[in-house]
């Protein structure tokens, strides 16, 4: 960016600029094609998105009544409900945040203040992170049932080995977005902290930290999320169970909504498909309210130092 | 240090039950081998047919991700009217997180009808139809990280070009692209690796007969159907059977790893600093 740039931001500045080279040399067959080309890819995506809502809400609509909430899974779909998948998915998704916010701020913080960023290590930790966020869901899976099988854990299906699973599968998540918030305090804060006489340690807690809370309650969020949603890693741990009962803690067996959505997909009966577009319109209500919130706090609360 | 000790987990986890495995068959057949049928009592471990698969969905779904992915974002990035730009981003953000099961479950009963419809000769389990789905599912990561990558060009460069004459397709393709380059490459790695490991949407509508797949209209059983199939069946801690989904999990480990690895190295290669 430079002093010739126009003050305006963004797309309007773009546009200034090139509005003025004249409206005949935008509408050649080419360009004239090659935007309509762009109009379509934006539509695909979103046409499809719209007809997926649509088509989900319009068959689940009889079933996301009163049953769904109260009623256990049953062979018979009028009665089934998903009260054990929907008390086991927040128990999960409990657990995993108390494991996986703490750490990942933690770590996130350490990357950021108080890591010298010449050590090897450190750059290969760096590295690393950015490779997980890439490892697929599934192999989480694997590894907390690899983890439970080298401890001796002979139940695999239990709360806190599906927490576990979920909680390895958003830290990087949630340690890239705190990294990013906690880098755009200014260091004039943190400065200014140390120069009337706090520690690096209480500047950290008192100053930064409070100063990135919006980007880092983002993050957590979308994490949270993703793990809601998320049925791999919980199915290679025997989350497709028929539980009659509330899970009732953390070494609870259990089961979860995207699980039960999936094997009442599998069903062959059209009424198991209605029951499970009902929690499907439930599953996916609670996660784009997630989404929607932490969409908000970053555009609300983001601010420009 | 959380991160190298959890890396180092997942390949110990892995390859603890994938020596014992190869120890029991040889490593050139499982790579070779035509015939996956862990389960017959002529057991036999050829793990192409869950390879060729795999591959398939991934280019089914990134033929449709990458093209709209790329469209989309620069639409947003070079034409959208900032306000239009305001709502239609956190949209697209929104729907990136539509769980994937519920993906699965709009593959399986209502786009492969959808494609019968239109006289594919598409039976109820198809990988065309998991992949396309799939790659709807994936459109809004490509473009939101490139998009991201496009409007971080700075505006000298869009102007220079207006100023020798071009207009504004001729400066998105031959300015704008060439110089977000290596974020659009992140964004289409980010993009294959996730089309790679997509679970829920293979196993709910790609089918789950294991076949060598020679065109996209047949079903077949992706490496990840295999594991989360594999799973669903009680198998002991311990035994051939239980290793083999450590065999292919390692597998897909490393060939995720790989394609990052060579993301990383062409990001580094066409970075351009402003």
């Amino acid at each position: 960016m430079s002093l010739y740039t126009p003050a305006a931001s963004g797309a309007d500045a773009r546009r200034a600029v090139l509005s003025t080279s004249g409206r005949s040399k935008e509408q050649t067959p080419q360009s004239v094609l090659f935007i309509v080309l762009l109009w379509l890819s934006l539509l695909i995506g979103f046409v499809t998105l719209a007809v997926l809502l649509v088509d989900t809400f319009a068959d689940g609509l009889t079933r996301l009544d009163g049953r769904l909430f109260t009623g256990y899974p049953s062979s018979r779909a009028e009665e089934a409900g998903a009260r054990p998948a929907i008390l086991g998915s927040l128990w999960v998704v409990g657990t995993t945040a108390v494991l996986a916010v703490p750490l990942g701020v933690a770590a996130a913080v350490h990357l950021e203040e108080f890591a010298d960023r010449k050590r090897w290590w450190n750059r290969l930790v760096e590295i690393n992170i950015s490779n997980l966020s890439a490892v697929p869901a599934i192999i989480y899976g694997m590894l907390a049932l690899g983890a439970l099988a080298l401890i001796g854990v002979q139940q695999k299906n239990i709360v806190i080995g599906g927490a576990i699973a979920l909680a390895m599968l958003i830290l990087p998540v949630i340690i890239i977005s705190t990294r990013e918030a906690v880098r755009a305090v200014p260091r004039e804060l943190r400065d200014g902290s140390l120069a009337i006489g706090a520690t690096p340690l209480q500047t950290t807690w008192r100053i930064t930290l409070p100063a990135a809370l919006p980007g880092i309650a983002t993050g957590t969020i979308l994490g949270l999320s993703r793990a809601l949603g998320e049925a791999a890693p919980l199915l290679l741990l025997g989350g497709l169970v028929f539980l009659r009962f509330d899970p009732n803690g953390m070494l609870s067996q259990f089961t979860t909504m995207p699980i039960q959505i999936f094997s009442w997909t599998a069903q062959p009966q059209a009424e198991f498909h209605t029951l499970a577009a009902g929690a499907s319109m439930l599953l996916m209500a609670l996660v784009l309210l997630m989404n929607g919130a932490a969409i908000y706090i970053r555009n609300r609360y983001q601010k420009r130092w | 240090m959380l991160s190298v000790v959890i890396t180092a987990g997942i390949v110990i986890a892995l390859l603890v039950p994938a020596l014992t495995f190869f120890e029991q068959v040889p490593l050139l057949e499982f790579l070779t081998g035509t015939r996956w049928t862990p389960r017959f009592a002529d057991a036999s471990y050829g793990v192409l047919p869950l390879i060729t698969a795999t591959a398939w969905t991934a280019l089914v779904a990134l033929a449709v991700a990458v093209p709209c992915g790329l469209g989309s974002a620069i639409y947003l990035a070079e034409y959208a009217p900032e306000r239009l730009r305001r709502i239609l981003k956190p949209v697209l953000e929104l729907l990136a997180g539509v769980p994937t099961v519920v993906f699965g479950y709009f593959a399986l009963l209502w786009f492969t009808p959808f494609l019968q419809d239109l006289g594919l000769e598409v039976g109820p389990f198809s990988l065309l139809s998991a992949g396309m789905v799939m790659g709807v599912m994936i459109i809004p990561t490509i473009a939101s990280v490139s998009e991201d990558a496009m409007s971080a060009v700075p505006n000298a460069l869009r102007q220079g070009s207006a100023a020798l004459g071009a207009n504004r397709m001729q400066t998105s393709l031959r300015v704008v692209f060439p110089a977000a380059f290596s974020g659009v490459v992140a964004a289409v790695v980010l993009g294959i690796s996730r089309a790679v490991g997509e679970t829920m949407i293979v196993t709910i509508a790609g089918g789950q007969m294991v076949q060598m797949v020679s065109n996209p209209l047949q079903q077949g059983a992706t490496m990840t159907t295999f594991i989360a199939n594999a799973a669903l069946g009680d198998s002991r801690v311990g035994s051939l059977e239980y290793n083999t989904l450590f065999v292919v999990g390692l597998l897909l480990f490393l060939l995720t790893l790989i394609v990052n690895l060579i993301a990383i190295e062409l990001v580094r290669r066409f970075r351009q600093e402003y």
